[in-house]
C-alpha cells in the first residue's frame, strides 16, 4: 500500500502535469491567433475563440483539485506554496488565453480588409512571448530560480518591440486617417502580446516565491 | 562605529522581547541516557509557544524540567539553566514546590482529583494558604477556563461525572487557581474529541492575555492555530532530543529554514 505522503506526492505531480498541459493549451491559442491574423482568416479566428472554453474548462479543473488537495491533505510549507503557486499560475495562462481569443476577435473585427502593413515586429513579439511563456513554465516545473529571473528580463525586450509598433502605427495613422481604425485594431494585438509576456513574468515570480518563500516583483513592466 | 558581540545583541533582544522564560543549553538526563541535549529556547510573555516532533524526542521531558516536575523522577537530572523571570529554577536555593504554583502544568489526559467540581480548583489556593473569598476565586478561576456557566449549578458533584472536555477545563481552572505565571500544556487535546478540542484552543487564546503557554501538540494544524511561536525538536541516533528551528509559527508552516523542518511538518518520514 502506497503511504499516505507517496498518494500526495502523486496528485502534486499530476498537477504539475495538468499546469504543463495548460501552458501547451494556450501556447497553442498564440500559435494560432497570429497565424489567422496573418492569413486574416475569419472562420479560424472563429473557432480559436470558441475554443477558449477548452482552457476556461482546464482552469477551472486544476483549481478544483488543488482546494481538494488543500482540504484534505492541508499542506505545509513548500506543498502548501506549491499549491498556491498553481492556483497564481492557472490564473495567468487562464487570461493568456484570453489574450490569445482577444486577437481572435480583432481578426474578426477586421472583416478580412488587407492589413495597414505587413507583420514584422508582431510575429517577433508572439515568438519572443511564447518563448518566456515556456521558458517560465518549464522553469517553474525544474524550480530554477535563476532561469525564472533571466526569463523575467526578457519582458523588456517585448515591451521595447510593443514600443516600436505603437509608435510605427502612430505613423500610419498621421498619415493616412483612413487607416486609424486598421492601424489601432494591430495596437491591441500588440497590447495583447504585451500583456501576454507581462503574464509569463508572473509566472516567473511564482517560482521564485515557491523555491524561497518570497513574494518579490521580479521585473516591473513599464506597462 | 560601537561594536557589539552577537551574545550581547540576543541579549539585547531579549529584552525588548521581555522573555519571561529563557531555556539556556538546556540537557536534561535519565540515567546515563541523554533524553534532550542543549535545547535554547527564549519565550515571550504573553505569547504561546508550541513544540513539536516526533514521539520520544523529548517534549515532555524538557516541559517537566520548566517547572522541575523532574525532580520526581529519580533518575533525571538537569544541565545548563532554565531562567524563569530572570531566576534560575535550578539554582540551589530554589524551591521546586514554589516554583510549580508559579509554573502550572495541564496534561494529556484531564485527571482531576476524586473530589467535588469546587474542590479541584481549591485545592491548590488551600495548600497554598490562599486568604481572600475563595469562593470568589473558584468562580473567577472557572470563568478564566470557560467552564463556569456549564458547572455553576452543580459545584458539589463529582468531577467526574463531567465529560471529557469539560474534565480538562476543569484542570485547567485548577492550574489557574493558584494564580500561575506561566502555563505548560503537555497534548492537553490528544483525548479530546473535536468540538472539545476547539474549546480548549479558544481558551488558549483568551488565556494568552494574561498568561504565557508552552504548549505540546502532536497536531500541525493545533501548533498553526495557537501558537505564535513553534519549537520543532527532533533526535538524533542516539535518541537524544535536540532542537532543530525555532521561529514565528507562521514562518515555520510556510517557509521553514531547515529541510527537517520541512519534511517532518510536510510528512515526509522514513
Ligand atoms: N521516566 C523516564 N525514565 C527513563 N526514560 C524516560 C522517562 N521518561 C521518558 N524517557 C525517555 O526519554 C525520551 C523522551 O521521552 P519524552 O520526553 O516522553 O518524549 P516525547 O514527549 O517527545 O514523546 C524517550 O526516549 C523516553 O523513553
Ligand atoms: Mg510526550
Amino acid at each position: 500500500m502506497p503511504t499516505s505522503r507517496a498518494v500526495f506526492d502523486e496528485e502534486m505531480r499530476e498537477l504539475q502535469q495538468q499546469l504543463m498541459l495548460m501552458g501547451t493549451m494556450v501556447d497553442t491559442a498564440i500559435g494560432r491567433a497570429i497565424d489567422c491574423l496573418q492569413r486574416l482568416d475569419t472562420p479560424e479566428a472563429r473557432s480559436l475563440i470558441a475554443d477558449d472554453a477548452a482552457i476556461n474548462h482546464k482552469r477551472a479543473e486544476i483549481e478544483e483539485k488543488v482546494v481538494q488537495v488543500i482540504a484534505l491533505q492541508q499542506p505545509l510549507a513548500s506543498d502548501l506554496r506549491f499549491l498556491l503557486a498553481i492556483l497564481h499560475n492557472v490564473v495567468d495562462l487562464e487570461r493568456i488565453g484570453d489574450h490569445a481569443e482577444g486577437i481572435g476577435k480583432i481578426v474578426v473585427l477586421h472583416a478580412g480588409r488587407p492589413l495597414v502593413k505587413p507583420l514584422v515586429d508582431i510575429p517577433r513579439m508572439a515568438t519572443k512571448a511564447r518563448e518566456m511563456l515556456r521558458g517560465s513554465l518549464e522553469a517553474f516545473a525544474k524550480r530554477d530560480v535563476e532561469a525564472s529571473r533571466q526569463i523575467a528580463d526578457d519582458d523588456d525586450v517585448v515591451d521595447a518591440l510593443h514600443d516600436q509598433v505603437y509608435h510605427e502605427l502612430l505613423l500610419y495613422m498621421l498619415r493616412d486617417p483612413a487607416t486609424i481604425e486598421r492601424a489601432t485594431y494591430l495596437i491591441w494585438v500588440s497590447h495583447n502580446l504585451e500583456r501576454i509576456a507581462d503574464r509569463a513574468t508572473n509566472i516567473c515570480e511564482q517560482t521564485v516565491y515557491l523555491v524561497t518563500g518570497k513574494m518579490q516583483e521580479i521585473n516591473t513592466s513599464r506597462y | 562605529m560601537i561594536m557589539t558581540t552577537t551574545a550581547q545583541k540576543v541579549e539585547a533582544e531579549k529584552v525588548e522581547k521581555d522573555i519571561i522564560l529563557d531555556i539556556q543549553e538546556l540537557s536534561v538526563y535519565y540515567g546515563k541516557f541523554r533524553a534532550v541535549n542543549g535545547v535554547s529556547i527564549p519565550v515571550e510573555r504573553h505569547k504561546v509557544v508550541s513544540l513539536i516532533g516526533p514521539s520520544g524526542c523529548g517534549k515532555s521531558t524538557l516541559l517537566r524540567s520548566l517547572n522541575r516536575m523532574n525532580d520526581l523522577i529519580p533518575t533525571a537530572r538537569v544541565e545548563g539553566k532554565v531562567l524563569f523571570q530572570g531566576e534560575d529554577l535550578y539554582a540551589p536555593g530554589a524551591d521546586p514546590i514554589d516554583i510549580r504554583f508559579r509554573v502550572g502544568m495541564v496534561f494529556q489526559k484531564p485527571n482531576p482529583f476524586p473530589k467535588s467540581i469546587y474542590d479541584n480548583v481549591a485545592f491548590g489556593p488551600r495548600i497554598n494558604g490562599f486568604k481572600g473569598k475563595l469562593d470568589d476565586l473558584v468562580e473567577e478561576s472557572l470563568r478564566q477556563a470557560a467552564l463556569w456557566d456549564e458547572v455553576k449549578d452543580r459545584l458539589k458533584d463529582s468531577a467526574y461525572a463531567l465529560s471529557g472536555g469539560q474534565q480538562q477545563r476543569l484542570c485547567i481552572a485548577r492550574t489557574l487557581a493558584v494564580r500561575p505565571e506561566l502555563i505548560l500544556m503537555d497534548e492537553p487535546c490528544s483525548a479530546l474529541d473535536p468540538i472539545a478540542t476547539l474549546a480548549i484552543e479558544d481558551l488558549i487564546h483568551q488565556l494568552q492575555e494574561q498568561y504565557t503557554i508552552v504548549i505540546v501538540t502532536h497536531n500541525m494544524q493545533q501548533a498553526g492555530r495557537v501558537s505564535d511561536y513553534t519549537a520543532f525538536m527532533n533526535m538524533d541516533a542516539d535518541r537524544a532530543g535536540y532542537l532543530v528551528e525555532y521561529d514565528a509559527t507562521q514562518q515555520i508552516f510556510t517557509n521553514p529554514q531547515d529541510k527537517r523542518t520541512e519534511d517532518y511538518i510536510s510528512g515526509r518520514f522514513g
